[in-house]
């Protein structure tokens, strides 16, 4: 029997959780098949055919996939899914959106934000904001895993392609219809997979003054993230948003800027290997779990540090 | 328009939880106790939906023991109209869950179904995309805004990259993300007023379900913890720090 990957892309290009995800898959030690659906897609079945460790990759190209609706999607898998043991999508808003959807289809529970597997059929993931960690035992034939993916490695490794197969699915298509994306513009490298993540909180004020987060991101070639308080309070964009009900970061180096570092902040970086806090509140309980705590006022340390970050260049 | 809305009594958001010493799960004994702040979100939006149509009814739902009737009667103080407890002392995985909501929505047959898009204890996020999928309804996970039509509604969704719009026909399942609304708290005249509410309790024998066992529960233990550092005293000593000790710079 064999794992299945579900592949995460935009028609063009693998999305890197894919490469943490199919990580986790080789954990399980079993062939594993990448399943590429969308529309005009091929460009992904090749780039995902060459990823070391895939076995195969199964391609249905078809206009009805073309924004992955989790209704199409899931009618889709479902009718394969009987030629696997294990079916496996990221812990992204794409791999929750869809795989309970496949699991209750199937008649199967789903392991969600899978953060060790310890057995083929025993997990590790966090509960409670990361404030437990649960370990649960699938009973059911079939795995149903969305991976957490910084806690998994990227496989960045090439092969020479495996074989790509094309198959085609005829669904019942449903009523749900793609309207439009706004989606963020940034040059800057994406949050989730950044080795160096810089985010402001509330302390930063306005807008305007965010802007000091993001010079000092450019000037470490960093991502750039926030607090629920600083994304509330209209200073940047949800999709920044650290934490429990945001992303889940993990790079070499965290820089919380004006951030107090409440339960659900820290939910979604406290496996950042170095942590760095600046703050002018001593008592602030980021610093409880910082490495290096810098207490001040961030609008004369943020300049202060990417002076002299300049400077050293 | 019947809105059903499901919400779930867990540990206030507030609370430092504690993982049990034999490593059975979390204390729950004499630890405060609120709605799933998502839950509240989802209120908020039926409430708000049926301020600007009075035609619409709102039933909230919940599956636990006893001591959820308190959950229920928040949704009922916040505008919800009346109020169903599935009784029971057993624990159920989502998939479960979305069995025994199935068959209140079969019963009461609701055109919208709002719910929070996670439980801040099991952090699944599962529940709404297994009881569309259960019904084969259409799903809309994460809304940050939602218009009901006549007979569709379109939804904004967070995701990844930023946002997306969907249109999808009613009936439907919709799971709120924090950015819907900002919900409103109840106040003493509509806390008395929802002690009147009916509230009815369906135990969970009686709904013929045979459920089985998904997934067995091992253990649960507390995170490796994450020792303070040191304070440094000013950003030159930082940047040495980062460079030379830690060596991410």
């Amino acid at each position: 029997m064999s794992t299945l990957v579900i592949v995460e892309h935009d028609n063009k290009f693998i999305h890197s959780a894919t490469r943490n995800t199919l990580s986790a898959a080789i954990a399980l030690k079993q062939d594993v098949i990448l399943l590429v659906a969308g529309y005009q897609c091929q460009a992904v079945a090749e780039e995902a055919a060459a990823i070391a460790g895939a076995h195969a990759v199964w391609l249905v190209d078809n206009a009805v996939y073309e924004h992955q609706l989790a209704e199409n999607m899931a009618e889709l898998i479902t009718s394969i899914a009987g030629s696997f043991t294990a079916i496996l999508a990221p812990a992204s808003t794409f791999g929750k959106n869809l795989l309970p959807r496949v699991a209750a289809k199937l008649d199967t529970a789903q392991v969600s934000d899978v953060s060790r597997i310890i057995e083929k059929d025993t997990f590790e993931h966090p509960i409670y904001a990361g404030n437990a960690i649960e370990t649960v035992k699938v009973l059911d034939a079939t795995k149903i895993l969305t991976i957490r993916t910084t806690a998994f490695d990227a496989i960045t490794e090439s092969q020479s392609p495996c074989c790509i197969e094309r198959i085609d699915k005829s669904i019942q298509e449903s009523s749900t219809r793609f309207v439009k994306h706004e989606l963020s513009q940034s040059e800057r490298p994406d949050l989730a997979s950044a080795k160096i993540v810089v985010s402001g909180g509330r302390g930063l004020q306005s807008t305007e003054k965010f802007k000091l987060i993001e010079e000092l991101a450019d000037a470490l070639g960093a991502a750039v993230g926030a607090s629920r308080a600083a994304v509330d309070a209209g200073f940047v964009p949800n999709d920044y948003q650290v934490g429990q009900t945001g992303k889940i970061v993990a790079p070499s180096l965290y820089i919380a800027v004006g951030i107090s570092g409440a339960v659900q902040h820290l939910a979604g970086m406290k496996d950042s290997k170095v942590i760095v806090a600046i703050n002018k509140d001593e008592d602030a309980p980021i610093f409880q779990i910082a490495n290096y705590g810098l207490v001040g006022d961030l609008f004369e340390v943020v300049p202060e540090f990417i002076e002299q970050l300049k400077a050293s260049r | 328009m019947k809105i059903l809305v499901a919400v779930k009594r867990v540990i206030d958001p507030y609370v430092k939880i504690r993982v049990k010493a034999d490593n059975t799960g979390v204390e729950t004994q004499n630890i405060k106790m609120s709605m799933n702040p998502f839950d509240e979100i989802a209120v908020e939006e039926a409430v708000r939906l049926k301020e600007k149509n009075n035609d619409h009814e709102i039933i909230a739902v919940t599956v636990g023991p006893d001591a959820s009737q308190e959950t229920l009667r928040h949704a009922l103080a916040l505008g919800a109209d009346r109020a169903i407890l599935v009784r029971t002392e057993k624990h159920f995985c989502s998939l479960n869950i979305a069995k025994i909501v199935q068959k209140i929505v079969e019963r009461e047959q609701p055109e919208l179904v709002l719910m929070g898009k996670q439980s801040i204890d099991g952090d699944n996020n599962q529940t709404p995309q297994m009881l569309a999928a259960l019904l084969n309804w259409p799903q809309a996970t994460f809304a940050s805004k939602l218009t009901v039509q006549e007979k569709a509604i379109e939804v904004t969704r967070e995701i990844d990259g930023g946002l997306e719009t969907l249109t999808m026909s009613l009936p439907a399942v919709v799971s709120t993300d924090l950015r819907l609304n900002e919900p409103r708290y109840a106040s003493l005249p509509n806390i008395m007023k929802a002690k009147r509410k009916v509230l009815d309790i369906t135990e969970y024998d009686t709904l013929g379900l045979t459920l089985k066992e998904h997934v067995q529960v091992i253990s649960t233990t507390a995170p490796a913890s994450r020792s303070a550092g040191i304070k440094v005293t000013s950003v030159s000593e930082l940047i040495n720090k980062l460079k030379f000790e830690a060596k991410v710079l």
